[in-house]
C-alpha cells in the first residue's frame, strides 16, 4: 500500500526547499510604491486576533486613493519586481513573492493532507462521534479503531435533530481528528483523516522523522 | 528596654512612610537617620537602657520636624502616595473602629462577588445624656486591603456596583441611611455584564432618588469608579485625599500625549495632578465636596484611633444635619449641630438624639434638597449667564410658561382625557348590556334565517399616525464638504466582504456614507444630521451663550479653547435646541465631535439639564444624540466628574413626570456620559458601525493587563451585552426615530 507514496522524495523536496512560496499580485490596477527591498524579512498578522497588520509591503495608488497592502505570512522578500515601482500596473500582476520558512507544524500538516483520505462535513453543523465509535475510540484510542465504507461512524446535530452520517471513502484507521465534539463545524471542512492500516507504520515514521530532523 | 524595641519599630515605620511618599530617601537626610536607626538595631545591646532612649528620642524629634515641614509643603502628587500606601487605613479598619459591630453582606474577604466592594449592615454609637443609643447604617465602599491583591486595588468590577446596588435597596427598604467610603482609583474598565459604565449608570440613577439620607466619604475619588457610590445628601472628604476627574498618571498620557508603553515623566505627571485641582481644599472651594475631615499629619494610618473617634462624630455629625434639614421641628438641635461645626476642634461626642428616622414628607424633603444641591453644583463654571435683567426676564417668561403648559396639557388635556375616559366607560357598559338583552332576539333570528356563514367581524378602526413615508419629501439636502474631492476610499471591510472603492462624491452624497456592499458607516459631521433628521426649518437653538470656559485656570486651555470656539463657531460641545421630526415636536440634545471632542464640561451639562427642564415643562419627549464624546472633559477637573449626577438627576426627573428620553450613539462614546445621563436612558439606539464603552482600548490593557477583540467595542457586542436596544441605518434614522417617539415613552407627553 506503501508503494504509491514515495515518502523519501516528499521529505527529500522539504529538505531541499523547505519554503512556501507566497505570491503577492495587485488585487486592481494602480500606481506601485514599494515599502520593503530586496531579502527585507516581513511579518504576518500578529495579535491574539490576527488583528495587527503585518509589515507593510506597498502602497498601491489609484483614484488618489492610496491602499496599503501588508503581508499576510512572515518571510523574506524575494523576486521583487523593482522596475515597477511608481508604473502603472494592471490588476493580479505580480509584484514579489514572500518566501516562507516551513514550520515542522506547517510540513507534518501539509504531508498528512497528501497522504491520509479526509471525510468532510457534509454540512454546517456539530458533528459527534458514533456511540459505538465513541466508545471503541475511548477505550482504544482513535488508531485502534477501522471503519469501512458504509459505516455509521458521526451523528450529525443540526437544528436540535441528529442525522446519522455514513462514511464514504477509503477504508481504514481514524488518523486525526479535526473537529471537536458539540462546536460547529463548516460544510467542506475535514473531520476526520483516514489512514490504511498498512500505510499507518509509513505515516507515523514520517512524522518522527521530520520531527527528530527538523530544527 | 522592650519599650525601646517598639519606639525602634516605629521610628523605622515613620521613615519607611517618609520615604514612600517622598519616592525615595534623598530628602531631608532621611537616608543617614535611617542608617542610625540600622546601627541601633544591630547595636541594641551594646548600648545602656538610658542612653538608648536619648539616642531614640533625637531621632524622634528629627524624623517629628520633617514630618511637620513637610506637611506643609505637600503637593497634590505627594497626596496622591499618601492615599496609595498600603500603611494608610481602609475601609475594615473604618468598619472596626468606627462602628460599634457589623455584618459583611454579600460575602466575606475573597469569597465575594467582587473584593474590592464591601457592603456591611453596621451598628453606630452615640452617647446623650450617659445613655447609649446605637443606630443602624449600611455602609457600602471599596476595599483597597492592606497589600492583598484579590482586592484588586479597590477597583471594583461591574458586578460590584451591581452589589452596591442591592444593598442600597436593601436600605431604602429598611430606611436606614447609608454611609458610603471611597476608596477607588477608579471602576475596572470591562464590559462584561452588567457592563462598567451601564452599571454606574444604574447606580447614579438609582441614587438619584433613593429615599434614605445618604453620606459619602472620600478618600481615594477615582472619577466614574468613585461616583458609582458618589451621590450623596453630603459629602465628606479626608483632608489628604484627592478627588480626581482622571488619574494625574492618566492625565498625563493624554496631556503629554505619550505613546503606549512609554515611561512617563514624574515632572508631567506632578504637574498634572496639580493642574487637575484634585486636593481636598480645591474641592472645597469647587464646591463639590461639604466639609473636610481632618487627618493627622501626613495622613492617617490604620492605627490612628484618635482619628477614627473623630471620623465616627463626623460621620455622625453629617448624618444629623442632613436628617435635621428635613425636619419641620429643628431649631434647637440644628444651631447644636451649627454651634459644633463652628468649633475647629470639635473632634468630641455629639450629645443630642436625633432619630434618622424619615417620614414621608421628611423623604420628599430630603429628595428634593438633594436635587437643589446637585443641580446647584458648578454653576459658576461656565460662561455666558444672563444679566440680572435677562435673569428675571427668563424666570418671568419661564412662570408663564409653565402656567401656560400647565393649562394646556394638565388641566385641559387632564379634562378632555377623563373625559373621553369616562365616554369609553359608559359605551363599553352600554355594548355589553345591549347585547345581552339583544343576543336572544338575534340568536332566534340567526336560527330562523339560517345563516350558515359567520357574520365577518368589523375591522377594529385603528387609528394609526400619517404615513411616514408620505412625509418624507424634502427639497434641499445637505451635501457634505467631505464629497468635494474628486477621489476613491476604500471600505475597512473590504478585505472581509471584498467592498469596492467608493468614489468620494458618491459616498458622502448619495450614498449618505454608506459603504454599498457591507453597509459600513463612514463618519459624517454633525450638520448632516441637523439637516436630513428634522423637519426643514424646524430648528430652534436655545441656551447657545452658554459657554465652555477654563474654570481650574487650567494652562494652555484657554488658547484651545479659543481654536475651537472659531473652528465651530460654537461656545460648547452640546448643541440643544426645539425640533419636529414628522410633525412631532421634541427637544434634543446634541454633544458633537469638532469642539473638544464632545466632551462634558459645566456649560454642555448645565444645557443638558436646562434641556432636560424645558422638555419636562413643554411635555415634549427628550432625545440626546451622541455625534461623538469623549467623556468628561479633564481640564475642569472634579468640576467636570459632577455633571456625572447632576445631569442624571435631571434625566431622573424629566423621566418622573412622564416624558421619553431617548439616546443615540454616533461614532465613539466613551467614559463618563456614557456610565451616567446617556447610560441610564431605558431608550439607547446606535447608529451602525459605531463605538460605545466605558474605556478605551489602551486605558484597558494598561489596567487590567489584558488585550482585547478588535469589536469589544462596537455596536453589535453593545446589543449583545443588552447595553442598547437596537441598531440603526443612518439612512433610516428619520423613520426609525419618529417610530420611536411613536411607540415609546411615559403618559405625559403632549401629543399622547
Amino acid at each position: 500500500m506503501n508503494q504509491d507514496i514515495d515518502f523519501d522524495a516528499i521529505l527529500s523536496k522539504y529538505r531541499s526547499d523547505p519554503f512556501d512560496y507566497v505570491h503577492i499580485h495587485t488585487r486592481h490596477t494602480g500606481r506601485v510604491r514599494f515599502k520593503v527591498t530586496e531579502g527585507a524579512q516581513v511579518k504576518g498578522a500578529g495579535g491574539e486576533w490576527h488583528h495587527l497588520p503585518g509589515s507593510l509591503l506597498f502602497v498601491l495608488y489609484r483614484e488618489r486613493n492610496p491602499k496599503p497592502i501588508y503581508s499576510s505570512t512572515f518571510g523574506e522578500v524575494s523576486a521583487l519586481r523593482r522596475e515597477l515601482e511608481g508604473n502603472f500596473v494592471e490588476a493580479n500582476e505580480k509584484v514579489m513573492t514572500i518566501k516562507h520558512p516551513l514550520t515542522k507544524r506547517e510540513i507534518i500538516e501539509s504531508i498528512l493532507r497528501k497522504v491520509l483520505s479526509n471525510f468532510n462535513a457534509p454540512e454546517r453543523a456539530k458533528y459527534f462521534f458514533a456511540m459505538d465509535i465513541q466508545a471503541r475510540i475511548d477505550k482504544f484510542g482513535p488508531r485502534a479503531v477501522t471503519i469501512q465504507p458504509g459505516d455509521e461512524v458521526f451523528t450529525m446535530s443540526l437544528m436540535k435533530r441528529d442525522i446519522p452520517v455514513y462514511y464514504s471513502g477509503e477504508p481504514g484507521i481514524i488518523h486525526s481528528i479535526y473537529f471537536k465534539p458539540g462546536i460547529s463545524v463548516g460544510h467542506g471542512e475535514p473531520l476526520i483523516g483516514v489512514c490504511p492500516p498498512g500505510r499507518l507504520p509509513f505515516i507515523q515514521k514520517i512524522i518522527s522523522r521530520v520531527k527528530a530532523e527538523w530544527e | 528596654m522592650e519599650d525601646q524595641r517598639k519606639r525602634l519599630l516605629k521610628l523605622e515605620e515613620r521613615i519607611t512612610y517618609l520615604v514612600h511618599i517622598k519616592e525615595g530617601s534623598e530628602w531631608g537626610n532621611l537616608a543617614a537617620l535611617a542608617e542610625k536607626l540600622a546601627h541601633f538595631k544591630h547595636s541594641f545591646y551594646d548600648f545602656a537602657e538610658e542612653e538608648l532612649s536619648e539616642e531614640i528620642r533625637k531621632v524622634e524629634d528629627a524624623v517629628a520636624f520633617l514630618e511637620e515641614r513637610f506637611e506643609e509643603h505637600l503637593t497634590a502628587m505627594e497626596r496622591v502616595r499618601i492615599v496609595r500606601c498600603p500603611q494608610r487605613f481602609t475601609l475594615r479598619d473604618i468598619l472596626e473602629n468606627v462602628y460599634e459591630d457589623f455584618t459583611e453582606l454579600g460575602g466575606e474577604e475573597d469569597v465575594n462577588v467582587d473584593p474590592s466592594m464591601v457592603v456591611a449592615k453596621a451598628n453606630i454609637m452615640r452617647r446623650v445624656k450617659n445613655k447609649v443609643i446605637t443606630q443602624q447604617v449600611m455602609v457600602i465602599g471599596h476595599e483597597k486591603g492592606h497589600g492583598e491583591e484579590f482586592r484588586n486595588g479597590g477597583s471594583s468590577k461591574p458586578w460590584g456596583n451591581e452589589k452596591a446596588l442591592r444593598y442600597m435597596a436593601v436600605a431604602e427598604t429598611e430606611g436606614i441611611p447609608i454611609h458610603f467610603y471611597n476608596f477607588t482609583p477608579g471602576a475596572f474598565p470591562i464590559e462584561d455584564y452588567p457592563g462598567a459604565a451601564q452599571q454606574i449608570a444604574r447606580n447614579l440613577y438609582a441614587l438619584t432618588k433613593l429615599r434614605v439620607p445618604i453620606i459619602s466619604v472620600i478618600s481615594e475619588g477615582g472619577s466614574g469608579g468613585a461616583e458609582a457610590l458618589g451621590l450623596s445628601d453630603f459629602r465628606l472628604m479626608f483632608s489628604h485625599g484627592y478627588y480626581s476627574v482622571i488619574s494625574p498618571e492618566g492625565g498625563a498620557a493624554i496631556e503629554g500625549k505619550i505613546r503606549e508603553g512609554e515611561k512617563l515623566p514624574k515632572e508631567l505627571v506632578a504637574a498634572c495632578a496639580e493642574n487637575l485641582r484634585i486636593t481636598a481644599e480645591d474641592n472645597l472651594s469647587q464646591g463639590t465636596i461639604d466639609r473636610i475631615i481632618q487627618e493627622p499629619i501626613l495622613g492617617a494610618r490604620r492605627d490612628d484611633f484618635g482619628f477614627f473617634r473623630q471620623l465616627r462624630y463626623e460621620v455622625i455629625r453629617a448624618t444629623d444635619e442632613v436628617v435635621l434639614k428635613t425636619k419641620s421641628l429643628r431649631a434647637f438641635r440644628a444651631y447644636e449641630v451649627k454651634r459644633r461645626k463652628a468649633a475647629a476642634e470639635a473632634a468630641e461626642e455629639p450629645h443630642i438624639d436625633i432619630s434618622w428616622d424619615l417620614h414621608r414628607d421628611e423623604i420628599k424633603r430630603l429628595l428634593s434638597l438633594r436635587s437643589r444641591k446637585y443641580r446647584d453644583m458648578a454653576t459658576n463654571s461656565f460662561g455666558g449667564k444672563a444679566s440680572p435683567a435677562m435673569a428675571l426676564w427668563h424666570r418671568l417668561e419661564k412662570a408663564v410658561s409653565h402656567v401656560y403648559y400647565s393649562f394646556r396639557y394638565d388641566l385641559l388635556k387632564g379634562q378632555q382625557k377623563q373625559m373621553q375616559k369616562m365616554f369609553q366607560d359608559v359605551s363599553g357598559e352600554g355594548s355589553v348590556f345591549l347585547q345581552r338583552l339583544s343576543r336572544p332576539i338575534t340568536e332566534a333570528y340567526d336560527f330562523i334565517s339560517r345563516k350558515p356563514e359567520a357574520k365577518a367581524g368589523k375591522a377594529t378602526a385603528v387609528r394609526v399616525g400619517a404615513n411616514p413615508e408620505e412625509r418624507l419629501e424634502r427639497g434641499d439636502t445637505y451635501m457634505s464638504p467631505l464629497a468635494n474631492e474628486d477621489r476613491t476610499v476604500t471600505c475597512p471591510n473590504a478585505e472581509k466582504f471584498g467592498c469596492r472603492d467608493l468614489w468620494v462624491p458618491d459616498l458622502y452624497g448619495e450614498f449618505c456614507g454608506v459603504c454599498q456592499t457591507c453597509g459600513h458607516h463612514f463618519p459624517l459631521e454633525y450638520e448632516w444630521y441637523l439637516k436630513h433628521l428634522f423637519d426643514p426649518d424646524s430648528i430652534r437653538e436655545f441656551n447657545s451663550e452658554i459657554r465652555s470656559v477654563n474654570p481650574l485656570q487650567y494652562k494652555g486651555f484657554d488658547s484651545r479653547l479659543k481654536a475651537d470656539r472659531a473652528k465651530t463657531g460654537r461656545n460648547s460641545a452640546m448643541i440643544t435646541f426645539d425640533a419636529r421630526v414628522m410633525g412631532v415636536d421634541l427637544v434634543v440634545a446634541m454633544l458633537y465631535s469638532d469642539f473638544r471632542n464632545g466632551t462634558v464640561g459645566s456649560a454642555e451639562g448645565e444645557k443638558f439639564v436646562r434641556a432636560c427642564d424645558r422638555a419636562r415643562l413643554r411635555r415634549r419627549p427628550l432625545l440626546c444624540y451622541v455625534h461623538t464624546t469623549g467623556g468628561i472633559r479633564i481640564h475642569e477637573g472634579t468640576l467636570g466628574v459632577i455633571q456625572m449626577p447632576k445631569c442624571t438627576m435631571a434625566v431622573r426627573e424629566y423621566l418622573d413626570s412622564g416624558g421619553l428620553y431617548m439616546v443615540v450613539y454616533d461614532n465613539n462614546s466613551y467614559a463618563g456620559p456614557v456610565a451616567s445621563f446617556l447610560g441610564c436612558s431605558p431608550y439607547q439606539f446606535a447608529i451602525r458601525s459605531c463605538r460605545i464603552g466605558f474605556a478605551g482600548q489602551r486605558v484597558i490593557r494598561e489596567t487590567t493587563g489584558q488585550d482585547i477583540p478588535p469589536d469589544y467595542h462596537s455596536a453589535k457586542s453593545a446589543l449583545r451585552r443588552g447595553h442598547i436596544q437596537g441598531i440603526w441605518d443612518r439612512r433610516e434614522f428619520r423613520q426609525n426615530l419618529y417610530k420611536a417617539l411613536m411607540t415609546m415613552g411615559g403618559r405625559n407627553l403632549y401629543y399622547r
